[in-house]
């Protein structure tokens, strides 16, 4: 009768997957975006399954590996500038880089809390629709272990050149998507103190997580 | 029993009443379409958090330390299987006779099989949880979820999903059947601490990726009940634009 738990352990657990589902190079030529989906899920579950540091929550240590392994799967910049929304076209370069350094730092900080969370999952991922040319997909797909599945649904588009795979964009965790639940907050910030007031909040806010 | 549930249901209906009132007359900033009742939220939201901070965190955390984790996930099971009577219910208003039968398969087996729910057989046995409540019925049958509400003690919902929880406290609750209030001050004692324990990592993390919990709670919410009407996959999902791109030419003004 309580409103269902807004943001469980699974849900946790779900975000951190999602992103570190990209976490090693790609190496296939044109890999199919769903094929990309399963690959990099298992990998990722078997990674934080055996890695000892994780399990004990060092959190430097799980940001490091986030910074290293997620990161470089994800379209940084698209992502921010979708979370900024129209205001992102009338920011500085200097902005623009400030802005998606500390996004980056406040979500790192999310994941890295998720990681510890994982055991033995398995990932299935649901047909793909559209048509095999597209250049911006939207793959879903379930996280399976103990209790109920986890949904979990990437945007991704693809790089331009041979084989340079996909990037993520947003990703939606049990039907909740990323980015757009950032989308309402920077602009409640931008329209009450401007982008600089925005970039402040964030760092400000990362500087009082990195003191706990 | 009768005198309770009597009770309950009257307080109920009042708060009912009383939201419906404040819908109809309360105006707020409009800073979002979905939330025009913003400043009474607000200030709801924030008598929650006071009383969530005296009493029902740290109740919480001491019953996550003092008890052992198989006794958490008994009665977490335990009252998920009571929950799971009431997806049933739902399903079949919904006309979803496979996920019906999967969930009640799942009660039957946990009720024989698993002590009364306690333990999830079912689950190892892939019957898979249906989770329909009546909020998601109401709008599987179209309606819409009305503005954004947060309930006193109980926290986030809308006016549509409100209903559907007044409905399921007052007749969709075994529980309410218990006619000792002793008991059934227990036990549902019991469930509150359950579930807040079940999200305390979950509470921790908002206060750091938040920039304002009010806002992320709000959209977290409002986006995950649609997609729970929809089972997971809803139509036309609004994507962001891509604001790399130059903006798109404004449609020219029509006559």
């Amino acid at each position: 009768m309580t409103p269902a738990p807004l943001l469980t352990r699974r849900h946790l657990l779900g975000l951190f997957l999602s992103v570190s589902a990209c976490a090693a190079p790609a190496w296939a030529a044109d890999e199919a975006p769903d094929a990309f989906v399963r690959r990099f899920t298992g990998e990722m579950v078997e990674l934080v399954r055996n890695d000892k540091m994780i399990k004990a929550g060092d959190m430097n240590y799980i940001a490091s590996v986030v910074d290293a392994r997620v990161l470089p799967h994800l379209n940084f910049q698209r992502m921010t500038a979708a979370a900024v929304g129209p205001a992102w076209r009338q920011t500085t370069p200097e902005q623009k880089s400030r802005l998606q350094e500390e996004f980056k730092i406040l979500l790192v900080r999310t994941y890295s809390g998720a990681l510890t969370q994982i055991s033995d999952q398995t990932v299935t991922v649901k047909p793909l629709r559209g048509a095999a040319t597209d250049t911006e997909v939207l793959v879903r797909s379930e996280l399976k272990g103990r209790g109920d599945p986890i949904q979990l649904d990437y945007r991704l588009e693809k790089t331009p050149g041979q084989g340079a795979g996909w990037k993520i964009y947003n990703l939606n965790v049990m039907g909740i998507w990323l980015i757009d639940t950032y989308r309402s907050q920077f602009a409640e910030e931008i329209n009450a103190k401007g982008i600089d007031g925005l970039i402040n909040t964030l760092a400000e806010r990362n500087r009082s997580n990195a003191k706990k | 029993m009768i005198a309770a549930t009597w009770r309950l249901a009257t307080r109920l209906a009042l708060t009912s009443a009383v939201l419906v009132l404040f819908t109809a007359c309360a105006t707020g900033p409009t800073a979002s379409p979905s939330d025009p009742l913003e400043p009474m939220n607000r200030s709801i939201d924030r008598f929650n958090t006071a009383v969530d901070e005296a009493a029902l965190k740290p109740l919480a955390t001491a019953y996550k330390k003092h008890t052992p984790d198989p006794v958490r996930t008994g009665v977490r099971n335990f009252f998920a299987n009571l929950g799971d009577v009431w997806s049933v219910f739902n399903n079949l208003l919904q006309f979803k006779p496979r996920q019906a039968l999967e969930t009640s398969g799942r009660v039957a087996v946990n009720t024989v099989f698993g002590l009364f729910g306690v333990l999830d057989v079912a689950s190892d046995m892939n019957l898979d949880r249906n989770k329909e409540d009546l909020g998601q019925t109401l709008g599987y049958w179209g309606m819409p979820p009305g503005p954004y509400l947060v309930l006193p003690l109980l926290g986030p919902s809308t006016l549509r999903d409100a209903g559907g929880t007044a409905m399921e406290i007052t007749v969709g609750d075994p529980i309410g059947q218990i006619s000792d209030p002793w008991a059934y001050g227990g036990v549902f004692g019991l469930r509150l601490l359950d579930r807040r324990a079940s999200y305390l990592q979950a509470g921790d993390m908002l206060n750091e990726v938040a920039l304002d919990k009010y806002t992320f709670t709000r959209q977290v919410w409002l986006q995950k009940r649609r997609s729970d009407v929809y089972d997971g996959d809803p139509p036309d999902q609004p994507e962001l634009p891509d604001n790399r791109k130059p903006a798109p030419a404004s449609p020219a003004p029509k006559p």
